[in-house]
């Protein structure tokens, strides 16, 4: 670019302000505001495509918060774990692993129950047409789906199994690539793309519930060792008296039948307030990864 | 049989329908192939557009090594069921070929060569152009079921690679076939009614041609004037051949009537010259039996027996005079002209015939003056021709008679409303002994002629049930004096 009439930058300029102003008040607005919001970031840590359901669950919240409340989805955990840091979201349904690692910024608010506990595992699934892979030391030159980089079930923890097994997954694989989403692991294996992929197994479980035919087309070869369950976070500056509303209502939601039918579609028991011990795994891996 | 000897009958309406099959055919082959031609231009456009779109959604994909997108970009025009749909794949190639992403990718898996996917991709790969900025490729080969179109993958003028289209020939094909056969249907309908129309307008046009042909088979099988024939054929050619046979058997009917009028005048003189040369003959030896007779009776002194032998003889041998005389139509040299007084005279004879049967008799005589025309023989024949019309009529019958002089001809005419002449008898009518009833000796009317042709005349009969009419003209020309003197029979 050469140089421009001075109208168009001045134009240019006036446009900038305007929209750092928008961002400023976007971004300090809700703290000043008691009432505003309560907005809760998603990620595909369970089958978020369920637009319905996310206007059921919100009308349960708005209900029993007696305030609005947002649902925010974003492509990847990346971006969630982003709004969360500069304040953006008030809560967040994320993984383990952007827990344990933005810990100092972030307040452990709710843990699901997955079969009665707050655990869940990492699968390792193949497409159904391969009978021989029976470990990831099996998998040497093909082609490998995580789903995110900041999932622990579908990044961390295959590491660390490999990690483990002293194979260096930088060069083992022919090539690898993420989907952004669990279920999309299941998919890119079920159709071939992928030889194999890590999956959050309550995922797995859940499509295996609501959508046999995908899952039927892989194969779980590898079940790895129990890990805190995806917990619902707050952000540090977040009042009180808003997360007490948010856990009660949360930890509640087994008690009614509303509440239990939300549940069930999730494939869920209920949450429990949940401590740091339950990820203790995912912290143990990071260390020993050298993940920060 | 041949084809030009095939009737107009089948040919005029099989030319119509084959010329309507043939144009049914070449409107359906173009139709086929312009169906084939635009069919396979909107795939190949379509495919084209299709593909310059999901190369640029590509592009950062690709950029980004993001191939979760690209697989989702790719399977994204492959909705519908595959049976329907003509689109079979899509394969995203690398620089060198190898394959990045795919639809399938168990068929196509990512990193390998494409070449490995199977002998028609290894085709592929040798034609289409992986480098470069091209426009799109599009690669057909007999042996494959499958076309493809390339599309070049570019950013900022960069090939970063390839999509291949995988388009299925057989669902091409089968969705052609349909249009197709809705084509052949349609016109196959439009045969359907073509075919009998053409056959009706060709019955139509040969029609006139096989009528006037049904006629002309009948000359010579059928005499002319029993040819049948309502030929209104119009003006154009044929209705111009109608009317030209019209004409001619027209010509053939006159024709066939001088023939057998020439025939029959040949009949009469054959006749005649017979007649007359046997009585020419008989009269000799009979003059001399006579003269011998007449001898015996005027010095022979015969007894008794002998006398009335004798005259038994003479009226033997006077009747057969008589008959000869009667063949051959004395000349009467003493003759003189015919006088009005002549023709009443005739009138006078007759006057007891017609009293005797109550005969309603016209006479009409319009000569004043006296015609240069042998009274004796004009009397024989008005006697004659008198005498048959009493015998033809009925009790209370009518008879009609009228001479006048008219355009230098004497006419005779004498109408009776008796018995008429059948066909058979007008056939020989004037032949002698062709009639035979009780009176006269069947001479009459052969005499009639005999002096009219010798006078040069002409007669004429007409007979209907209820009216029959005899016509005399005899011209009155320069050498009737001559004929007073000289008159005499034909030998």
């Amino acid at each position: 670019m050469g140089y421009l009439p001075g109208r168009v930058i001045s134009f240019m300029i006036s446009r900038f302000w305007l929209i750092l102003g928008l961002v400023l008040l976007m971004g300090f607005a809700p703290g000043v505001q008691a009432e505003s919001p309560l907005r809760i970031g998603t990620t595909a840590v369970f089958l978020d495509d369920q637009v319905d359901f996310l206007s059921a669950w919100q009308e349960y919240l708005e209900q029993r918060l007696g305030r609005q409340v947002i649902f925010v989805r974003r492509g990847n955990y990346g971006e969630i774990n982003d709004l969360l840091q500069r304040d953006q979201l008030e809560f967040a349904w994320t993984c383990g692993y952007p827990y344990v690692r933005y810990k100092s910024r972030l307040r452990l608010l709710a843990v699901p129950l997955f079969n009665g506990k707050p655990l869940y595992q990492s699968y390792l699934i193949v497409p159904e047409t391969d009978t021989h892979t029976r470990d990831y030391g099996d998998l040497k030159g093909t082609m490998f789906a995580y789903s995110d980089p900041n999932s622990n079930s579908g990044w961390l923890v295959p590491q660390y199994e490999m990690y483990k097994r002293s194979i260096d997954s930088a060069v083992f694989f022919r090539k690898f690539f993420f989907t952004w989403a669990h279920r999309k692991v299941v998919e890119a294996v079920a159709a071939g793309l992928a030889d194999a992929g890590a999956v959050d197994g309550y995922v797995w479980e859940t499509l295996a519930l609501q959508h046999p035919e995908l899952t039927s087309k892989t194969r779980v070869v590898y079940k790895s060792a129990w890990y805190g369950f995806p917990p619902f976070v707050a952000r540090r500056t977040v009042s009180a008296t808003d997360f007490e509303r948010m856990q009660q209502v949360l930890l509640n939601m087994d008690q009614d039948a509303q509440g239990r039918a939300l549940l069930k579609r999730l494939n869920l028991d209920g949450f429990v307030a949940g401590n740091d011990e339950i990820f203790a795994g995912i912290a143990s891996n990071m260390r020993q990864l050298g993940a920060q | 049989m041949k084809l030009r000897d095939l009737s107009y009958r089948y040919k005029i309406p099989i030319s119509f329908m084959l010329v309507s099959v043939l144009v049914v055919l070449a409107v359906s082959t173009t139709l086929v192939v312009q169906t084939y031609q635009s069919a396979r231009h909107d795939l190949v456009t379509n495919a084209e557009s299709l593909g310059k779109s999901l190369a640029r959604a590509l592009t950062p994909m690709i950029l980004r090594d993001d191939v979760w997108s690209a697989y989702e970009t790719v399977i994204t025009p492959l909705g519908a069921p595959a049976g329907e749909q003509a689109l079979r794949g899509l394969v995203v190639l690398d620089t060198q070929g190898r394959i990045y992403v795919a639809s399938n990718p168990r068929r196509f898996p990512a990193l390998r060569d494409l070449a490995t996917a199977g002998v028609g991709y290894n085709r592929l790969l040798n034609t289409v152009r992986l480098n470069g900025n091209d426009a799109s490729q599009v690669v057909e080969d007999e042996e494959d079921p499958e076309l493809f179109v390339a599309v070049p993958i570019l950013t900022d003028g960069y090939r970063l690679g390839t999509l291949i289209l995988i388009y299925s020939k057989t669902v091409f094909l089968s969705r052609f076939y349909g249009a197709m056969w809705r084509v052949l249907g349609i016109t196959g309908a439009l045969l359907v009614m073509l075919m009998p129309l053409g056959w009706y307008w060709g019955r139509r046009m040969a029609k006139p041609l096989l009528h006037l042909t049904e006629c002309m088979d009948q000359v010579g099988s059928l005499p002319p004037d029993a040819i049948e024939c309502n030929l209104d054929l119009g003006e154009d050619e044929i209705g111009h051949l109608g009317s030209r046979f019209k004409a001619m058997l027209a010509q053939l009917k006159e024709k066939q009537a001088l023939e057998t009028e020439m025939a029959r005048a040949n009949r009469l003189a054959a006749i005649g010259r017979i007649a007359a040369g046997i009585a020419h003959e008989v009269n000799n030896p009979l003059g001399g039996m006579l003269n011998a007779v007449s001898t015996l009776k005027r010095h022979g002194h015969p007894d008794p027996f002998t006398a009335k032998t004798v005259s038994l003889l003479e009226r033997g041998l006077l009747q057969i005079k008589d008959i000869v005389g009667a063949l051959l139509v004395e000349a009467r040299l003493e003759s003189h002209p015919l006088t009005p007084q002549d023709v009443e005279d005739t009138r006078t004879l007759l006057t007891a015939d017609i009293r005797g049967k109550a005969i309603h008799f016209s006479w009409k005589n319009s000569l004043n003056e006296p015609v240069s025309l042998p009274s004796t023989l004009i009397r024989q024949i008005l006697m004659n021709l008198l005498l048959n019309a009493t015998q033809a009529v009925r009790e209370n019958g009518r008879i009609e008679c009228r001479v006048w002089r008219e355009s230098g001809s004497l006419w005779l005419e004498v109408v009776n409303d008796g018995c008429h002449i059948g066909e058979r008898q007008m056939e020989h009518l004037f032949e002698p002994f062709a009639e035979t009833h009780e009176h006269g000796t069947g001479f009459g009317l052969w005499l009639v002629h005999q002096i009219i042709l010798q006078l040069n005349g002409n007669i004429r009969v007409e007979s209907v049930p209820g009216r029959t009419q005899f016509s005399v003209t005899l011209p009155l020309g320069g050498d009737h004096a001559d004929q007073l003197e000289t008159a005499s029979l034909p030998y």
